[in-house]
């Protein structure tokens, strides 16, 4: 398992290797059992927004940037992969490749014009720049306007393995969203990482130390965006569905819900609020719209009672016993 | 060997019994009913439609060849993903048979994907577009109530002959609005009127003004409302202040549902040319069936949807009866066979196309004046009576690639 061997160079003592192996090593199986006890589109959807949350909070927890317009390159994604797989009968690992990559250029696009400002400013140009691109998909002709691209054709990865399987498509899905964990788990703890979390504590010291604030952020922006990119094009195909629901600013809304419920700025954290998030909409589904009321006093309660998250409050707990969480 | 026993003992009965147990998956039938339960259409669909189909399971019996049927029900939002993740839920981990009601064309559209691609029986009845019969028809699916066709054959038909050749549209900009739009355009040019133009408004919507002034500066005799429920009775109320009707423009309300007229008011209303595909107050089997269903929904009294849902989940239990099955094919055979007929007096001389269109009578009705009304909800004198040959789209305009030609 490469996660080990990760896991192995990041944290030196020995103890602290073997409990965090562990740790990970009963995450991963957790993974790979769960859709044999819990229904898998809904572990599957959960997925996608865990992966979602992960790529968003790159930016939030480790460059303390606020960004109101996600669902932009989340539900962009998800068109473009929807039509490329549905009228251009790509694969859908090529699909997905596509979403990701037009997402991580829509991301030089709004990060090189959003990174200038920040805080409150910086989450109104990526709001704006959202809601633009909603009315696009609201117009545009190959969105298909309120009733989105629908029948999505999942097909046959690598042209081999149907997806219509659902555990196939599960374990496509867990495999894409370990690899991505994976992958911002080294972004975080590299030098490049390091010099992101530098600028997220004090951004003056950073510059008079001589790094180039901008690209850095630029660069944590676009991988955040296209990630946010795969998660919606993986969703795409999971529900064989794209539409307005992952562009409108909602979805903006809820990323950041996750987020700051599982706890900004730690690996686990987006997924456990993801999950804490989907599980609230899916189960009480049946109530309509008291779901909104419900996730707000979850908020507010979490807010009040610890503002770390969740992972955030364990976070400590684990620590004392050398996991890294 | 008791189970023989017993087939010898009480023949019929048991005889059913024994089937039931033996083809009925999990011993149970569950039909879903997804609507609108909190937003635009909650009025005209909704929990009525649940309570719709509660009295279908009741009047049946509760029990198909004693297996019990029980009903769930969601709110979809109005929204296609919503609409879509629930019927997958529903199909996969509920053991959920067979979904009614549907309304919103996005979300019927959702969900008949997932239908058809699992073969359980889905049961359109709010949702109007007419793609459901044409390019997203399915063998499992059905369109009871009426569609987008059969309103542009009513309304337009009548409204051009009283002399409003001249259109503009406003128009909900999604699927079904485009739709009701180019169905009406078709029959208001067959009938030599002229479309002046055309403004599509986001759905749903509560600030008209802009596309009102643009429907008044445009010098169309006839404003057509593309829109439905709450959209169309802010329209026609925002319209009234503007001072469009008493400008000698008037409104055209392609699909008005009798909960708008109620909401609406007569003094609003009146006059309102409209096609409907049932009225409460027509004969006494329909004033008998509303008035049950009043009984339990505070007085209100049922659309076109309510009752169509009713009708709809009714022969969807008979056609369960008759196949011995809950397997989607063989009961939408049964469906397409069996006569249609039920306590609510919907589906007058109705029955099931190839491409699942539930073919029935339809009525052109007008909005009483206030003085004429007789009492709560009498709103409707019913002009004449459209035969479902002549309101819906010919089996030979069809799309759908069912339709042997």
């Amino acid at each position: 398992m490469t996660t080990n061997s990760a896991t192995t160079t990041a944290t030196p003592a020995t103890k602290g290797m073997s409990r965090q192996t562990l740790f990970v090593g009963v995450l991963l199986a957790l993974g790979l059992i769960a859709p044999f006890a819990v229904y898998p589109v809904f572990l599957m959807k959960g997925l996608c927004f865990a992966l979602f949350a992960a790529a968003f909070n790159l930016l939030l927890g480790y460059v303390g940037l606020l960004s109101f317009g996600h669902a932009m390159f989340f539900g962009w994604s998800a068109y473009i992969t929807a039509h490329a797989a549905k009228e251009w009968g790509l694969t859908p690992e090529i699909a997905v490749l596509l979403g990701t990559f037009c997402a991580a250029g829509m991301g030089a696009v709004v990060g090189w014009l959003a990174i200038r400002r920040q805080g409150i400013y910086f989450a109104m140009i990526t709001l704006a720049l959202a809601q633009l691109m909603y009315f696009v998909a609201l117009q545009a002709p190959f969105t298909h306007g309120e009733d989105g691209i629908q029948g999505v054709p999942r097909g046959h990865l690598f042209g081999l393995i149907d997806l219509n399987e659902t555990m196939n498509m599960y374990y496509f899905v867990f495999g894409v969203f370990v690899l991505a964990l994976f992958f911002l788990y080294r972004v975080i703890n590299s030098p490049f990482g390091q010099v992101l979390k530098a600028i997220r504590d004090n951004e003056p010291r950073a510059i008079s130390l001589g790094y180039q604030v901008h690209r850095y952020k630029l660069i944590a922006f676009v991988i955040s965006a296209g990630l946010s990119g795969m998660a919606g094009s993986v969703k795409s195909l999971v529900f064989q569905l794209a539409s307005l629901t992952d562009v409108h600013w909602h979805a903006s809304g809820e990323v950041v819900l996750m987020t700051l419920l599982g706890g900004v700025g730690t690996i686990f954290g987006p997924t456990a609020g993801a999950y804490l998030v989907v599980t609230i909409q899916n189960y009480f589904a049946t109530l309509g719209s008291w779901v909104t009321i419900i996730q707000g006093v979850i908020f507010v309660v979490c807010v009040l009672a610890f503002r770390s998250g969740i992972v955030g409050v364990l976070r400590p707990l684990l620590k004392k016993r050398g996991i890294e969480a | 060997m008791l189970k023989k026993a017993l087939i010898g003992a009480v023949a019929l009965t048991a005889l059913t019994a024994a089937q039931a147990s033996a083809q009925y998956s999990d011993n149970k039938i569950k039909i879903g009913v997804l609507t609108d339960l909190s937003g635009t259409y909650s009025d005209l669909a909704g929990k009525g439609a649940v309570v719709a189909a509660q009295m279908a399971v009741e009047d049946f019996g509760g029990k198909v060849n004693g297996v019990p049927v029980e009903i769930v029900s969601a709110d979809h939002q109005n929204k296609a993903d919503i609409a879509s993740s629930i019927a997958r839920k529903w199909y996969d981990a509920e053991q959920v048979d067979a979904i009614a009601e549907l309304v919103t064309t996005a979300a019927a559209i959702a969900v008949r994907e997932v239908s058809k691609e699992k073969g359980k029986i889905d049961l359109v009845s709010g949702a109007a577009s007419t793609a459901l019969t044409n390019a997203k028809c399915s063998a499992t699916g059905f369109h009871w109530t009426y569609d987008t066709a059969a309103l542009a054959n009513g309304t337009a038909n009548a409204v051009v002959k009283n002399g409003g050749k001249s259109w503009y549209f406003l128009t909900a900009d999604y699927a079904f609005g485009h739709d009701l739009q180019a169905q009406t355009e078709r029959v208001v040019k067959a009938n030599g009127g002229e479309i002046k133009g055309a403004v599509r408004h986001p759905f749903p919507n509560s600030d008209f003004s802009s596309f009102l002034l643009q429907a008044q500066a445009s010098g169309a005799q006839i404003i057509g409302l593309a829109n439905a429920g709450a959209d169309t009775i802010n329209a026609i109320k925002q319209a009234k202040e503007f001072g469009i009707t008493q400008g000698g423009q008037s409104l055209a309300g392609l699909l008005v549902f009798i909960t708008d007229v109620h909401s609406l008011g007569l003094d609003t209303a009146q006059g309102m040319m409209m096609t409907t595909g049932y009225y409460w107050n027509r004969d006494d089997e329909t004033r008998a069936w509303s008035k049950r269903w009043s009984a339990k929904m505070d007085g209100k009294m049922p659309s076109m949807v309510h009752a169509g849902t009713y009708s709809s989940v009714m022969h969807y239990l008979k056609a369960l009866a008759a196949a011995k099955t809950d397997d989607g094919m063989k009961v939408a055979d049964q469906m397409r066979a069996l006569p249609i007929k039920d306590a609510s007096g919907f589906a007058v001389n109705g029955k099931i196309r190839a491409d699942g269109r539930m073919v029935h009578d339809m009525y052109l009705a007008q909005v009483k004046k206030p003085a004429d009304s007789k009492g709560a909800w009498d709103y409707y004198n019913i002009v004449r009576t459209i035969p479902g040959d002549d309101a819906y789209q010919s089996l030979a305009d069809s799309k759908c690639d069912l339709v042997k030609k």
